[in-house]
């Protein structure tokens, strides 16, 4: 955790703008090419977004990883929200229930390397994604 | 932060900055369109040269901007989708789909004229 951690709080439109910023700044030290930091930006970007839109309020950490050979960026999007009651429906390509696009969760997916969701009904959701240096 | 429209003649043209919120998009939506109608606008465009994120909201607030437009009459194209932003909307799943692009101002200007040199 030598880079230290980024935590941006997430609880209006503006903040979206700024924790995509701070991402894409991350990335960018981290050495990723410039399509992958957009590609990290996008992701906080819905994943801050998704936030606003079920939980009101949450906030997102980045920080720097660093794997067996190589390095990476990880961003947690984590909220005391509602939570998700079906997992498995919230990730399937085109569903959505907050009146979105449905591209949410299986788009951010798509963007990156890993993805883990955890979401306990009542009690929040914590969305932890992680994209490695190619 | 505000986007500026610019009159052109019988189009107009938005060009957006890199770090737009939700609010600046709707505002620039509601100006768009209140601007084709107070100038009899044929065409629209917008330059997203300088966006370096295209995200869910953003799409589909382009994709109301052009079919709102295009009720009026006009047309909307969007122009300067950088190749990075096209790589994250394709992944994404985002498209665009029924809205007209172009590489850049130039030839978004060009597909306007070309459009509507057979109506006068």
């Amino acid at each position: 955790m030598s880079a230290g951690e980024i935590r941006v709080v997430i609880n209006s439109d503006q903040d979206i703008v700024f924790a995509r910023q701070r991402g894409r700044v991350l990335a960018t030290q981290l050495g990723f090419s410039a399509v992958d930091s957009t590609l990290i930006a996008t992701a906080i970007s819905e994943l801050a977004r998704n936030i606003l839109a079920y939980a009101q309020k949450g906030e997102i950490t980045l920080r720097a990883v660093q794997g067996s050979s190589r390095k990476g960026i990880l961003v947690v999007a984590s909220d005391d929200g509602p939570g998700i009651p079906d997992i498995r429906q919230a990730l399937r390509d085109g569903f959505s229930t907050s009146g979105g696009l449905g591209i949410g969760l299986p788009g951010v997916r798509r963007l990156m390397d890993e993805f883990e969701i955890k979401s306990r009904p009542g009690r929040g959701t914590t969305v932890t994604v992680k994209k490695w240096k190619q | 932060m505000e986007v500026p429209i610019l009159k052109q003649g019988e189009f107009l043209i938005a060009t957006f900055q890199a770090a737009l919120s939700d609010a600046d998009l709707e505002n620039l939506r509601r100006g768009l369109v209140h601007q084709v109608v107070k100038f009899r606008s044929r065409g629209v465009i917008v330059d997203v040269t300088a966006m370096d994120v295209m995200d869910s909201f953003a799409s589909r607030t382009l994709r109301e901007i052009a079919h709102m437009i295009r009720l009026r009459g006009a047309e909307t194209v969007i122009v300067g989708i950088q190749p990075e932003v096209a790589f994250a909307m394709v992944q994404l799943g985002l498209t665009l789909e029924g809205v007209a692009t172009a590489l850049d101002l130039e030839e978004g200007l060009a597909y306007l004229i070309e459009k509507f040199k057979n109506i006068d």
